[in-house]
C-alpha cells in the first residue's frame, strides 16, 4: 500500500514540472509581457530597461522559466501589477471562497446523484427510472452558468425570497444572512456533479444487480434493506472516486457560477485577471488550481486503493 | 432473384454489425425525434437568412427588452432592441461551429495519436500518454479559460483551446479501445502474414474502434456547445456585435430585473442543443452496445 502511495505521489512531481512550463509557455504567448503593461509608452529607454532589469525580463526564456518556478514552488507569487497586493494572499481569500461554495456543492450533488442513481436503477424501466434519468441528463446538459441567471430571476427577481449577488456581510460566525446567500450559488454548481454521479451509480447499481452474489444473498434470506447495503457498498468506491473528480472541475469551473452570482472566488478573480492582463495573479491561479486539481487526483487515487485492494497492483 | 446457395450463404452470414445498429436506431422513437430536433435546428440555423424576420444587427431605443408578441418580434427584443429571434438564429451559427469544430479537430488529432500509442505501445506509447497526463492536470474550463485568456478572444482562439480541451479524452478513449482490440487474434493474423504496421491499422484496427471513439465524441459536443458558450459568456469568445448564444445570455444579464422570460431565451437554446446531443450519443451508445 505504502508502495502504491510513493509512486502515486512521485509521479506528480513530472506532472507538475510540466504543468508548470505549459503555464509558462502559455504566459510567453502573450502579446507583450509585464513590462509592456506596466510602462507607459512615453518612458524613457533607460527606465524601461531597468524595470524589465527588476522582474527579469531581459534574461534568456529558460532562465526566466527556472526563476519563476523557483519563486513559485516557494510560495512566493509575487505581487499584481494592478493593485500591487501580494498575489498570495489575494489568491487564498478568493480560493477559500470558492471552497465555501464548492464543498457543499459536492456534497450535495453526491448525495442527491447517489440517491436519483440507485432509485433509478431499482426502479429499472418503470417511468420513475426515466423521470430519475431525465434529471440526471438534463444536469449534464444544462449550461449551469444560464441555471444561475434563472434561479436569481425565480428566485430573487420574482419572489425576493434569496439574494441573488455576493456573499452578504463579512465575518466568519455564519450568520443567517450568509447562510441564504450560499443557497443558489451552492445548487447551481451542485448540478454537474448530481447529474454525472447519479448516471454512474444506475449504470454501476444495474450491472451489480445482474451479478449472482445478489440473488444468493436474496436466497439466504436476507430483507430487501440488507441487500441494497451490499450493493451499495459494491456501488460507492467508483462513485467516490468521481466525485473527488467533480470537485476538482467545480474549483476549477467554478467561474462562470461565480461570475453569474458575483461570488468573490478564485473564478472571479481569474476573470479579473484576464481582463487586466494580471500576469502574475493570472499565471499563480492557473498554477495553484491546476496544482490543487493534481493532488485531488492522487487522494482520489490512494482512497480508492484504500477501498478497493484490487486496484493496487 | 437470388439462387438457393445465396440466400444460405446469407442467412448463414447473419446481419452485419453495421445493419443490426441501424436496425436497433430505427426502432428507438426517442433518438429518432431528438436527431430530428437537432437536424431542424442545424438547417434553421444554417438558413438564418431565410427564416429570420428582421437583420439581427439593427437596434431600436424605443423597442428595448420587449416581451414576446411585440410588433412582430415574435420572441421579442434584447437590451437595445434587436429582434431576438433572428439573433437566436444567427447566433446559433457560431454557437454551433464552436461546438463541433473543436470536438471534429480534436477527434482528428486525438484519435491519430490515440491509434498511434495504442497500436505501437512501449516508449511512444509512454510519451503519447505522458503528456496527455499533463493537459489532463487542467480542470476542462480552466485550460480553455486559460488558453482564450492569454490568447484574447475571437472564434478562432475558442476553436482552438477547445480543441486542446478535448484532445486528452479522445486520446485516452482511442488508446484505450486500440489497445484492446489489438491483441485480439485476427491483428495477430495479419500481423503473422506479413501485412505493414499501417495497413493492419487502416484495415483491421481503424473500422473496430472508430465506433466507440466517435459516440464518446458526439457526448463531447454537447460539454463543447456548454463550454463555448460559457466563454463568450465570459467575454473571451465571439466579440460583439455578432450574436452567440452565450453572449447574448452575458448581454442580457442585467435585464434579467427587468424581463427575465426575454433573458432565459438563449440559455434555453443551448440546454436543447447540447440535451439533444447527449441523448443522441446516449442512443448511438445502446444501439452499438454489442452485449444487448
Amino acid at each position: 500500500m505504502w508502495y502504491f502511495i510513493a509512486r502515486r505521489v512521485l509521479y506528480a512531481i513530472p506532472i507538475l514540472l510540466g504543468v508548470s512550463l505549459m503555464v509558462f509557455l502559455l504566459l510567453k504567448l502573450v502579446p507583450g509581457d509585464a513590462a509592456d503593461i506596466m510602462i507607459p509608452p512615453e518612458a524613457p529607454r533607460e527606465v524601461a530597461a531597468m524595470i524589465r532589469a527588476r522582474f527579469g525580463l531581459d534574461q534568456p526564456v529558460h532562465i526566466q522559466y527556472l526563476r519563476w518556478l523557483q519563486s513559485m514552488a516557494t510560495g512566493n507569487f509575487g505581487t499584481s501589477i494592478f493593485t500591487n497586493q501580494p498575489v498570495a494572499s489575494e489568491l487564498f481569500s478568493a480560493l477559500s471562497n470558492t471552497f465555501m461554495i464548492a464543498i457543499p456543492a459536492v456534497i450535495l450533488g453526491f448525495s442527491c446523484g447517489v440517491l436519483l442513481g440507485t432509485l433509478a436503477a431499482l426502479n429499472n424501466g418503470t417511468w420513475l427510472d426515466k423521470l430519475f434519468s431525465s434529471v440526471a441528463i438534463a444536469g449534464v446538459s444544462l449550461p449551469h452558468y444560464w441555471v444561475g441567471m434563472v434561479l436569481v430571476a425565480i428566485f430573487a427577481v420574482v419572489h425576493n425570497v434569496l439574494p441573488g449577488q455576493g456573499m452578504g456581510p463579512e465575518g466568519f460566525p455564519a450568520s443567517w444572512e450568509q447562510i441564504k446567500h450560499l443557497v443558489l450559488p451552492v445548487v447551481t454548481l451542485s448540478l454537474i456533479p448530481m447529474g454525472v454521479i447519479s448516471r454512474l451509480v444506475r449504470a454501476n447499481v444495474l450491472e451489480i444487480l445482474s451479478m449472482e452474489f445478489v440473488s444468493a444473498l436474496s436466497a439466504k434470506g436476507l430483507r430487501t434493506r440488507q441487500v441494497l447495503l451490499h450493493i451499495m457498498k459494491n456501488a460507492t468506491p467508483s462513485a467516490l472516486a468521481l466525485m473527488g473528480l467533480q470537485f476538482g472541475y467545480l474549483l476549477g469551473g467554478s467561474i462562470l457560477v461565480e461570475t453569474v452570482f458575483n461570488w468573490p472566488g478564485s473564478g472571479s478573480l481569474l476573470n479579473l485577471a484576464i481582463f487586466r492582463r494580471d500576469i502574475p495573479v493570472l499565471s499563480a491561479i492557473i498554477l495553484v488550481l491546476a496544482t490543487i486539481f493534481v493532488v485531488i487526483n492522487i487522494l482520489v487515487d490512494v482512497l480508492q486503493a484504500l477501498i478497493d485492494p484490487r486496484i493496487r497492483r | 432473384m437470388l439462387t438457393e446457395a445465396e440466400v444460405i450463404k446469407r442467412a448463414a452470414a447473419g446481419k452485419s454489425y453495421w445493419v443490426r445498429v441501424r436496425e436497433r436506431l430505427l426502432v428507438d422513437r426517442l433518438t429518432l425525434s431528438v436527431t430530428l430536433l437537432l437536424a431542424m435546428i442545424v438547417i434553421m440555423v444554417l438558413a438564418a437568412p431565410v427564416f429570420a424576420t428582421h437583420d439581427p444587427t439593427i437596434s431600436s431605443v424605443m423597442a428595448r427588452l420587449k416581451s414576446p408578441g411585440y410588433e412582430g418580434h415574435w420572441l421579442g427584443t434584447d437590451e437595445v432592441g434587436r429582434d431576438l429571434w433572428s439573433r437566436i438564429l444567427y447566433g446559433g451559427r457560431y454557437s454551433l461551429l464552436c461546438g463541433v469544430m473543436p470536438v471534429f479537430f480534436a477527434l482528428l488529432i486525438g484519435g491519430s495519436l490515440g491509434l498511434a500509442a495504442g497500436y505501437s505501445g512501449g516508449t511512444i506509447n509512454s510519451i503519447i500518454m505522458r503528456s496527455m497526463d499533463i493537459l489532463y492536470a487542467f480542470p476542462s474550463i480552466l485550460l480553455a479559460v486559460a488558453i482564450c485568456g492569454m490568447l484574447g478572444s475571437g472564434i478562432g482562439n475558442t476553436i482552438l483551446a477547445l480543441t486542446v480541451t478535448f484532445i486528452p479524452p479522445i486520446v485516452r478513449i482511442s488508446e484505450t479501445v486500440t489497445t484492446q482490440v489489438r491483441s485480439l487474434e485476427f491483428v495477430e493474423a495479419a500481423r503473422a502474414s506479413g501485412a505493414r504496421p499501417l495497413s493492419i491499422v487502416r484495415f483491421h484496427i481503424l473500422n473496430n474502434v472508430l465506433g466507440p471513439i466517435l459516440v464518446y465524441a458526439t457526448s463531447l459536443i454537447s460539454i463543447s456547445i456548454i463550454l463555448a458558450a460559457g466563454l463568450s459568456f465570459l467575454g473571451l469568445g465571439v466579440t460583439p456585435p455578432d450574436a452567440e448564444w452565450g453572449l447574448m445570455l452575458n448581454n442580457l444579464r442585467q435585464a434579467i430585473w427587468v424581463n427575465p422570460l426575454v433573458a432565459a431565451l438563449p440559455g434555453a437554446m443551448i440546454f436543447i442543443t447540447s440535451m439533444c446531443f447527449n441523448l443522441m450519443s446516449d442512443g448511438l451508445r445502446s444501439a452499438m452496445d454489442v452485449r444487448m
